[in-house]
């Protein structure tokens, strides 16, 4: 069941991939904006250009997040879709995996758009794939369950931020934290404790949301 | 789904004067009585209002995690009602203490604000509830409304240990937490009259407004 609510939701996405690029022009924009309220003080940017990363990604994510019930909207898909024999946790699951994936590629096309316009060149790779995946489950599963709320009311472009953005301050402040130390060198060996804190936060509410999305949904 | 009416003003008003009646007497006490603070001086008085009100909100923010969680298991729209009080008392005495904090800050730490861990999950869930307050406003069907903000709620509350231990993380100088026990015994007085004040003007408020909250989803399921 969450294979095909999985596969229906990555198939969405596939077919409006020109979407997802207007995201990252968006996400990539905001990233060269923050280089002008800084100014061109070279190493303040490369000491901020994690902090910039993570508010360009969160910026993009209420874009992409509101948009992920859209076609649940429509003609009351909604409805449908919890008339079927499913169970609807799968359907929230499915869809959150969905966004994260989608978030965690946005992340990902970011890093270069940070490395060049900040200077902010790492070769640990592989500890900044692992703080991407992280920082955005713990986006993708609070966002996931607010865009199924506020996609179905007036002012919903408004709300999610509202109500997402005081919710993820520790899972922003341990990625922008964890990517810093992967750029600037991590002299205390503080990486782990903060990969530790995100890890806590998703497994919290991964299962939490999951948890709640019925009540949610539900007529 | 249907609510029963509201039961009469009477108990809330009576908490209400009690409340005011404590507030003046202990603000007396605070103010003209109580030997000022060493180090701090005047200053410090401030804490007779701003400790009350901690202790307040913190009891008005576990009554609305309670009121959610009971919410959604019992589906009783009286709970809802009182879900509202919760979130609108607490963002208010959440409002007042961020003041008083700030006005003790200034002459006594030399800024504002500071970015300790206890501050920041105070700001964090500030602007959690009044983004539960706000997506109250556009959900009209009541059911509806009462099940997302309880669900909103729930997962709010469930971050503040998490922001908690996250900005604990940082370097903290906040004050450890002011009790009867850490303070000298010249000053409990008007701390132990005030803290009673607050709390039964809080009561009083919650209640108060949980009967306003019945009254308007009486009319709106309808």
């Amino acid at each position: 069941m969450l294979t095909a609510a999985l596969r229906k939701e990555l198939l969405l996405q596939w077919r409006s991939r020109s979407q997802m690029m207007a995201v990252f022009v968006f996400g990539a924009t905001s990233l060269l904006l923050f280089s002008f309220a800084i100014g061109p003080n070279a190493a303040a940017l490369r000491t901020f250009s994690a902090g910039f990363l993570w508010l360009g990604l969160l910026l993009s994510s209420t874009l992409t997040l509101a948009e992920s019930f859209h076609a649940e909207m429509e003609n009351r898909a909604l409805e449908g879709l919890l008339l079927l024999p499913s169970n609807p946790r799968s359907l929230y699951y499915g869809k959150a995996i969905a966004n994260w994936l989608q978030l965690t590629l946005l992340g990902i096309a970011l890093v270069p758009v940070m490395v060049v316009l900040y200077d902010a060149g790492t070769t640990q790779l592989l500890t900044l794939l692992v703080v991407i995946l992280l920082g955005t489950a713990g986006l993708s599963a609070p966002g996931t369950l607010y865009a199924a709320m506020t996609a179905q009311v007036r002012a919903k472009q408004t709300l999610l931020p509202l109500l997402l953005f005081p919710l993820i301050v520790p899972a922003l402040l341990a990625s922008v934290k964890a990517t810093s130390l992967a750029i600037l060198g991590d002299p205390m060996h503080d990486l782990r404790n903060w990969l530790t804190l995100l890890g806590a936060f998703d497994l919290i509410y991964w299962s939490l949301c999951g948890l709640l999305y019925p009540k949610v949904i539900e007529e | 789904m249907d609510i029963a009416p509201p039961s009469t003003t009477k108990t809330p008003m009576i908490l209400l004067a009690l409340g005011f009646a404590l507030l003046v007497i202990g603000s007396y006490l605070g103010l003209f009585v109580a030997p000022a603070e060493q180090y701090m001086g005047q200053v410090q008085r401030i804490m007779y209002v701003h400790v009350p009100t901690v202790w307040s909100w913190m009891l008005c923010v576990c009554f609305t995690f309670i009121a959610a969680v009971i919410f959604l298991f019992r589906n009783d729209l009286k709970w809802d009602a009182r879900l509202e009080a919760g979130l609108e008392v607490g963002t208010l005495l959440c409002a007042m203490l961020c003041c008083q904090g700030a006005i003790w800050a200034k002459p006594t730490w030399g800024v504002w604000w500071d970015w300790d861990p206890r501050l920041t999950s105070v700001a964090v869930l500030l602007f959690a509830f009044l983004g539960i307050i706000a997506l109250r406003q556009f959900v009209d069907d009541p059911p509806r409304r009462a099940v997302w903000s309880a669900v909103a709620t729930i997962i709010a509350s469930a971050d503040l240990p998490i922001v908690y231990f996250s900005v604990k993380w940082w370097n903290s100088l906040h004050q450890t937490q002011s009790s009867p026990s850490t303070v000298s015994s010249a000053f409990h007085l008007p701390l132990r009259i005030n803290a009673f004040g607050v709390f039964f003007v809080m009561v009083a408020f919650v209640m108060l407004r949980s009967r306003l909250a019945t009254r308007k989803l009486r009319e709106e399921l309808v």
